[in-house]
């Protein structure tokens, strides 16, 4: 081939750049890096997407926003609200969707960007969690992860408090009533957030700020560091065939990844544009301004809110009155415990998992989540217990939809709270065990092929074949389980961390996690018979 | 081969290139898996990196661009719905212009981003002739030679700097810095007032103190939204249930200080059935005929109180759930509130349903100063 050359337009400002920057280097070493495929490698690309959607539809609404809690008397299109007294704030989101064309439109993608950006984040960690590529070495990007998670919870919180309607002058409430309880300094960070008394005059400017500059500079900050952290450690692959630890297989980055996530970005505003255009979303003329002294049944926060809803509403009223002081329980625990377990919990688990399972080596391939079931059993008693408190916040809803009084409701739930996620950890674990089992099956005897043979003798068997490449390249992507006996030196002597009531407890969960592997591998003697493409097993049930 | 994967997975062994030189794509990996393009390509998108069959190219072509088309349609239908259509009869007032601007615009919008992701989509699949390729992935960790060359170098700076030899320097840096750090959380102080006793009074007290200066027994109580006084003739239906505030709260308050006074003050009154109702102890006089103030700020965390079931005479907090019994001080029946309603002291002047006084007990959530 000749020499290529790119056309002008792009030769240009390419050298351009490069003469000042070196750049072509920089371009021409990742511009065919490599991105293994998976469909579950799209969830997080749909929250970066849905975050450039909130900023761009966030800007917009800026334009028109008025973040001031004084009292105006509305004057607009809206008839129903003519002549009510209202904030400010309130009053210029009804002209936003009232008077300004498109407004409307963008407040809605707006708020379903936030509830798609929330949803993806957490299925992308789900992703991430059960496939284990939190592992050495991503561990940071899986607290930053966490960090983006955490701050989109308040950046949401911040951002459907400003309309300073019915509803979001309840969360408010809410919010300032749990600020209240904490012990000590609780009355003087209520009377600082809120500059005095609630609702005060304050808390909108303050929060205006808070969702419009503070908050997204950090999640820019953490999403730029997240994705540079990606590319430079290369993305996880799943354990299928051509992937390896020391190797990544799959599309160029150019022209094949860039169209698709070109596509996919598209796609994402596509969908949120139609979610947008015909599904109503925080109808707030509906809900009316804020008053202290009125509240609609059924309040429910944005999803991503309900846990903590949730453990508020299943909490018991406890309180601690001692020495002239109140400790109230029953706001602290629930709003501290139950996302502090979750979050706190996901944010330790790669570490607290390299410590039981003595694993330090890097992992660049997915594990199957049947070949960690104590890793995926905790998973889902984790989903389990945030999916319970999370319905806990409908429960009026629910005792409402399914005609149960709402009391038992309120306690079905406290005692799920309790049983749910260890029902669930067994039964994951049992379930991984069985599928563990099956794939020790399919490679050491092979798939039923549904060929029954009949032997001169008259004993019927059912022929085996081997598995395909494909399949048992995955299954045997697992790495059987092997007990981590205590480090001891040349001599037998257990080294010195392995003794003590810490060193015994990760003897114990370092067996907890291995005991009942099932080894999936291949028979030793049956090269032969695979190889040779047929093998017969009688049919022994 | 996925034992490999394991034993070599973090291992520090010598790599086969220099660790630095590129592999050119598409030559060769000196690793030692055998496929490098895809025969049998597992996860690919159907038809990428194979040879393209020129007809179904064209077809495929074809396709693709009248989505882009479409795409251009809708956006100009977009535009010209903006400019053309949706400001006539003196631009988008109201619901309705709203409603349809918001289909219009949102509905070409969609379809716009829609059919572009489609036609790019379709592209990939069906037109790019990109074949899979292998990379190696790096050691991401420097070897030993760059971490002890950087120690030396590091310790090296440190000694040039000095910090390592004179102590004074290091600790008197770390004296200054330490102030330093402190000064913006001193800055934050004028975010708000401080608490005092602010949370233990409601406007009541204030309105009761003012019409005892003017020589009534106490403040009357009016209906919230409407500002009337409430006689007690106009609220004798046993079972009822109102929202009142003390009276002249619009008057005696700046502007900006009414809906903060209201979120404390607002109080809840029942008719509550004189049979079935039992005053508490000490508040024998509280009521008049079975008519009980309580407060309406929930003491779990403030949601007003506001729902009232006739029959069982509770008070429910929709936020969340906590139950009180109207007929017995508002004591916690259920749900997550640690203690009972406030009550409000009431009586009868003129005829019409007063407050002798503030409070007793704050109002509202639990605080650490309450006790």
């Amino acid at each position: 081939m000749s020499e290529a050359t790119a056309p002008k337009a792009v030769e240009a400002p390419l050298t351009f750049l490069d003469d000042r920057l070196g750049s072509t280097t920089f371009f021409k070493r990742n511009m065919k890096k490599v991105f293994p495929d998976h469909w579950s490698f799209m969830l997080g690309e749909i929250a970066l997407y849905s975050f450039i959607i909130l900023l761009l539809t966030g800007v917009f609404l800026t334009l028109w926003f008025r973040p001031s809690m004084g009292e105006v008397v509305y004057d607009g299109s809206y008839v129903p609200l003519k002549g009510v007294k209202m904030s400010e704030a309130y009053a210029s989101t009804l002209h936003i969707s009232f008077d300004i064309r498109g407004g409307l439109l963008m407040r809605q993608i707006h708020h379903w960007a936030a509830l798609l950006f929330m949803a993806s984040i957490l299925a992308h960690m789900l992703r991430v969690f059960f496939t284990g590529a939190y592992r050495k070495p991503r561990e940071l990007n899986w607290l930053i992860g966490i960090g983006m998670f955490t701050l989109g919870m308040l950046e949401g919180l911040a951002g459907y408090s400003l309309p300073d309607d019915l509803l979001s002058g309840t969360g408010l409430r809410i919010t300032q009533g749990v600020a209240e309880g904490i012990p000590v300094v609780g009355t003087y960070i209520y009377m600082f957030l809120f500059g005095g008394e609630f609702p005060g005059q304050d808390i909108v400017p303050r929060l205006y700020m808070v969702h419009i500059l503070l908050i997204p500079a950090l999640l820019l900050g953490l999403v730029t560091a997240h994705m540079m952290i990606m590319w430079v450690q290369k993305h996880t692959a799943m354990p299928v065939k051509n992937q390896s630890e020391k190797q990544v297989y799959g599309y160029p980055f150019y022209p094949v990844f860039m169209a698709k996530t070109g596509a996919y970005f598209l796609f994402t505003f596509g969908v949120l544009a139609l979610f947008g255009a015909f599904a109503q979303i925080n109808p707030i003329w509906l809900f009316g301004p804020y008053d202290p002294g009125a509240i609609s049944s059924a309040s429910q926060p944005d999803w991503y809110m309900g846990v903590l809803e949730g453990s508020l509403r299943i909490m018991p009223g406890w309180e601690i009155n001692a020495w002239g002081h109140t400790l109230s329980l029953s706001v602290l625990i629930p709003a501290a415990l139950p996302l502090g377990i979750v979050f706190g919990g996901a944010a330790a688990w790669p570490w607290v998992e390299a410590w039981v399972t003595g694993d330090k080596r890097h992992h660049h391939v997915n594990t199957r989540p049947r070949n960690a079931p104590v890793r995926t059993a905790t998973g889902i008693a984790a989903v389990t217990f945030y999916g319970l408190l999370w319905l806990a916040g409908a429960n009026d809803v629910l005792a409402d939809k399914f005609h149960v009084s709402l009391f038992a409701t309120t306690w079905f739930f406290r005692v799920t709270f309790f049983v749910g996620p260890v029902i669930a950890f067994i039964v994951t674990k049992r379930i991984c065990l069985g599928l563990q089992r099956k794939d020790a099956d399919i490679v050491g005897h092979g798939v039923e092929s549904g060929v029954i043979l009949m032997s001169p003798d008259g004993k019927f068997s059912e022929r085996h074949e081997p598995a395909r490449d494909e399949e048992k390249h995955v299954i045997l992507s697992k790495e059987n389980a092997r007990l981590q006996p205590p480090d001891r030196d040349a001599n037998g002597i257990p080294a010195p961390g392995s003794k003590g009531p810490i060193g015994h407890l990760r003897s114990r969960l370092n067996r907890a996690w291995t005991y009942d592997d099932i080894p999936v591998e291949e028979h030793e003697d049956g090269h032969e018979e695979i190889e040779s493409g047929r093998t017969s097993r009688e049919i022994k049930h | 081969m996925s034992d490999d994967n394991k034993e070599t997975a973090g291992s520090t062994g010598p790599r086969e290139d220099d660790g630095r030189r590129e592999r050119v794509i598409g030559t060769p990996s000196p690793a030692r898996e055998k496929a490098l393009l895809a025969e049998d390509n597992i996860s690919a998108p159907a038809g990428v990196g194979e040879q393209l069959d020129e007809a179904s190219a064209k077809r495929a072509e074809r396709v693709v661009a009248s989505f882009f088309l479409l795409a251009f349609l809708a956006s100009v239908v977009f535009i010209a719905y903006f400019i053309g259509w949706s400001g006539r009869d003196g631009g988008m007032h109201g619901v309705w212009d709203a409603r349809e601007v918001n289909f219009w615009l949102g509905g070409t919008m969609a379809l716009a981003f829609l059919s572009m992701a489609i036609g790019v989509t379709i592209w990939v699949r069906r037109l790019m002739t990109s074949k899979p390729i292998v990379q190696e992935r790096h050691e991401l960790a420097a070897d030993e030679e760059t971490r002890a060359a950087f120690n030396r170098d590091f310790l090296e700076g440190a000694e040039d700097s000095g910090i390592t030899k004179r102590p004074l320097l290091r600790r008197t840096l770390l004296l200054a810095a330490a102030p330093l750090g402190l000064a913006p959380l001193v800055l934050l102080r004028d975010l708000g007032p401080l608490p005092e006793k602010k949370l233990r009074h409601t406007f009541w007290g204030d309105a009761v103190k003012r019409a005892q200066a003017e020589g009534k027994r106490g403040v009357r109580l009016v209906v919230d939204g409407t500002n009337k006084p409430l006689k007690v003739s106009d609220f004798a239906t046993p079972g009822s249930m109102i929202t009142v505030l003390p009276e002249g709260m619009e008057e005696h308050l700046p502007e900006d200080q009414v809906l903060t006074q209201v979120a404390k003050a607002v109080t809840i009154l029942i008719n509550v059935p004189s049979g079935e109702f039992k005053p508490a102890k000490g508040r024998g006089n509280w009521h008049v005929n079975g008519i009980v103030a309580y407060s309406k700020v929930c003491t779990h965390v403030g949601c007003p109180a506001a729902l009232y079931e006739q029959t069982t005479h509770h008070i429910l907090c929709p936020c969340h759930q906590s139950t009180f019994d109207a007929t017995d001080a508002a004591k916690v029946v259920f749900g997550p509130a640690a203690r009972p309603l406030p009550q409000l002291p009431l009586s009868v002047e003129d005829g019409y349903i007063i407050a002798t006084s503030d409070y007793h007990e704050p109002v509202g959530p639990s605080f650490w100063e309450r006790g």
